[in-house]
């Protein structure tokens, strides 16, 4: 079904609130976006965004293998993703990098997947929504277990924030001042399993990358400033999943075809990076006016 | 002279208080191999100190067995008057490092403002206190205009002045530095030992730096911990590098040698296994 669209963006809103589907979809969007920018501003820091993609393939084989046995498929998610993420953890940081070992894992996982799916009658519409997401099919139940999971990472993102900052930029001063690394590696992964558990049911396993990494991947290059980063990366993942409900409800070809809404996202999330990449300098904007004054005062004093 | 001479503490007892740090017949090492054995020397407050050695003579070790990261086998060693533990935040610590990825982003105030408030745990509400001492942390090491800049973005000299003030911000009373001049052409390293050289004299603050070539510290030091052969001398660097209490140490013949300008050059005594250690 398709929409009549509107210059008048509050009709279009108003229009298109009326849908409890809608709604959800973007009450869950915004938590998920809210949750995988900041997760992915440290997945940038600590280069785990091959770990990432491959958490979310694990992922694929749990979704799959709940579904097989009639369990919702985020409960198969975070079971698998969070037995990953800690064996990851426990191989250790520099384990997170081994890319050969982490890929061979994972196309045995897709393969599980498959698997369990073949054993599963309803095979396609279920693969589909596990691969590449279903934000336009999430229930209010859903959407406050998607909030209950977010509030568990955020809380527990604010403890650890600090340290984990520090561990994940200068991991030997931290450990010398008495940081536990072990700790706080596990619980980054933890973080990241309960994060891309969630961000499947918008975006799939496939296009995770899209969340998890694109958004902080931009806004590592607008500022210098770990806070301010975390928070643009948050921005860009909100702008693409918002505009990207939005447009994939109200766009249509003019025989009539929709696109789906996690074409729009991943495009938005692209679209966004390649404008920053091309824009901004390797490390941001250059100050290039407040450059000559600083090094004249330094002299003068 | 004999090796108990040349293994002597010898100098800084003007000062009266406990030295900042003592090691007494320490022997570390790991269940297969032994790295040093039989180290009895202390260090003073307000010393400048070089650790010279081969690659994998154990000066690291050193370092690890300061910050507690590591126990020795035997003997007894303190920092500060107390047993070494991890954390603690009376002391210093750049580790070696070749470099740091050019794709990072970070800038560098961030990094020394972590080295005050990295390791507190939950909300903190201390940002104009954390900003005063990471103001003057890079204040101290000339690196006020580098606070801006994204670590990729520096050199290898101001990435250690950065480096510096991170263990600086928390005013420590010792300073461990590994190897900060590894990476550095001679003027750069000269800057650097010059920078350190001041913060030990204004500060006093005890400063332990590992370094593979003498040559750009020697006229600050105050005292050379020499470590190679599985052993330890200590003194100043006249009672060290001389070419008798090298050859005591190795066990095999050395030759220290000045050129015109003071420089040291130390021949022989490179035991080819000592290399071959990781």
């Amino acid at each position: 079904m398709s929409f009549p669209w509107s210059w008048n963006l509050v009709t279009d809103f108003r229009l298109m609130w009326a849908f409890t589907f809608i709604q959800n979809a973007y009450y869950a969007g915004t938590i998920i976006a809210v949750v995988a920018g900041l997760i992915g501003y440290f997945v940038v820091l600590r280069r785990s965004s091959f770990a990432t993609h491959a958490l979310g393939h694990v992922g694929f084989s749990g979704a799959a293998g709940a579904v097989v046995i009639g369990v919702n498929p985020i409960y198969g998610l975070l079971a698998f993703t969070l037995s990953g993420g800690t064996g990851m953890a426990l191989l250790g940081r520099r384990a997170s990098t081994r890319d050969v070992e982490i890929g061979t894992v994972l196309a045995f996982m897709l393969g599980l997947g498959l698997l369990f799916l073949s054993l599963y009658n309803g095979y396609a519409t279920e693969a589909y929504a596990i691969l590449f997401g279903e934000i336009e099919g999430i229930s209010t139940a859903q959407v406050i277990f998607t909030l209950e999971m977010a509030i568990v990472v955020l809380a527990v993102l604010a403890l650890l924030y600090r340290p984990l900052l520090f561990s994940s930029l200068d991991e030997d001063v931290a450990e010398a001042k008495g940081l536990p690394l072990l700790v706080l590696g596990t619980a980054f992964m933890l973080m990241l399993a309960v994060a891309i558990s969630i961000a499947v049911q918008v975006i799939g396993v496939l296009l995770i990358f899209a969340l998890m990494v694109t958004p902080a991947a931009a806004a590592v290059r607008l500022t210098r400033r770990p806070l301010y980063a975390a928070i643009l990366s948050v921005v860009i993942a909100l702008a693409a999943t918002w505009l990207g409900i939005f447009l994939a409800f109200f766009y249509a070809t003019p025989s009539g075809t929709q696109f789906p809404v996690s074409f729009y996202i991943v495009s938005l999330a692209f679209g966004l990076y390649v404008v920053v990449r091309v824009a901004v300098a390797p490390y941001g904007f250059r100050r290039s006016a407040r450059a000559p004054h600083a090094a004249r005062r330094s002299l003068d004093s | 002279m004999t090796p108990s001479a040349a293994l002597s503490t010898g100098i800084g007892s003007s000062l009266p208080r406990e030295p900042v740090l003592r090691a007494d017949a320490v022997e570390v090492g790991y269940p297969d191999k032994l790295v040093w054995h039989d180290a009895t020397f202390s260090v003073e407050r307000g010393e400048f100190v070089a650790v010279i050695g081969p690659n994998g003579a154990g000066k690291t070790t050193l370092f690890r067995l300061i910050l507690g990261l590591r126990r020795p086998n035997r003997g007894r060693l303190t920092v500060l008057g107390e047993e070494p533990r991890r954390g603690n935040p009376r002391i210093g610590y750049v580790p070696q490092r070749h470099s740091i990825s050019y794709d990072t982003h970070v800038s560098a105030e961030t990094l020394v403002r972590l080295g005050a408030s990295g390791a507190s745990w939950g909300p903190r509400f201390k940002f104009r206190e954390d900003r005063e001492a990471t103001r003057r942390a890079l204040e101290a090491v000339q690196a006020s205009e580098l606070g801006e800049k994204a670590l990729g973005q520096l050199s290898g000299g101001e990435l250690q002045r950065i480096f510096l003030a991170e263990a600086l911000v928390g005013d420590p009373e010792v300073l461990l530095l590994d190897e900060p001049l590894s990476n550095l052409d001679l003027r750069r390293s000269r800057e650097l030992v010059e920078v350190v050289h001041g913060l030990v004299t204004e500060r006093k603050v005890t400063t332990l730096l590992v370094a593979h070539d003498i040559n750009p510290l020697i006229e600050c030091l105050d005292k050379v911990i020499y470590i190679a052969n599985g052993r330890v001398a200590t003194g100043t660097p006249e009672e060290v590098l001389t070419s008798r209490s090298l050859t005591e140490l190795y066990g095999v013949p050395v030759e220290v040698l000045h050129d015109s300008r003071g420089n040291i050059v130390i021949v022989g005594g490179e035991n080819p296994h000592e290399e071959d250690r990781p």
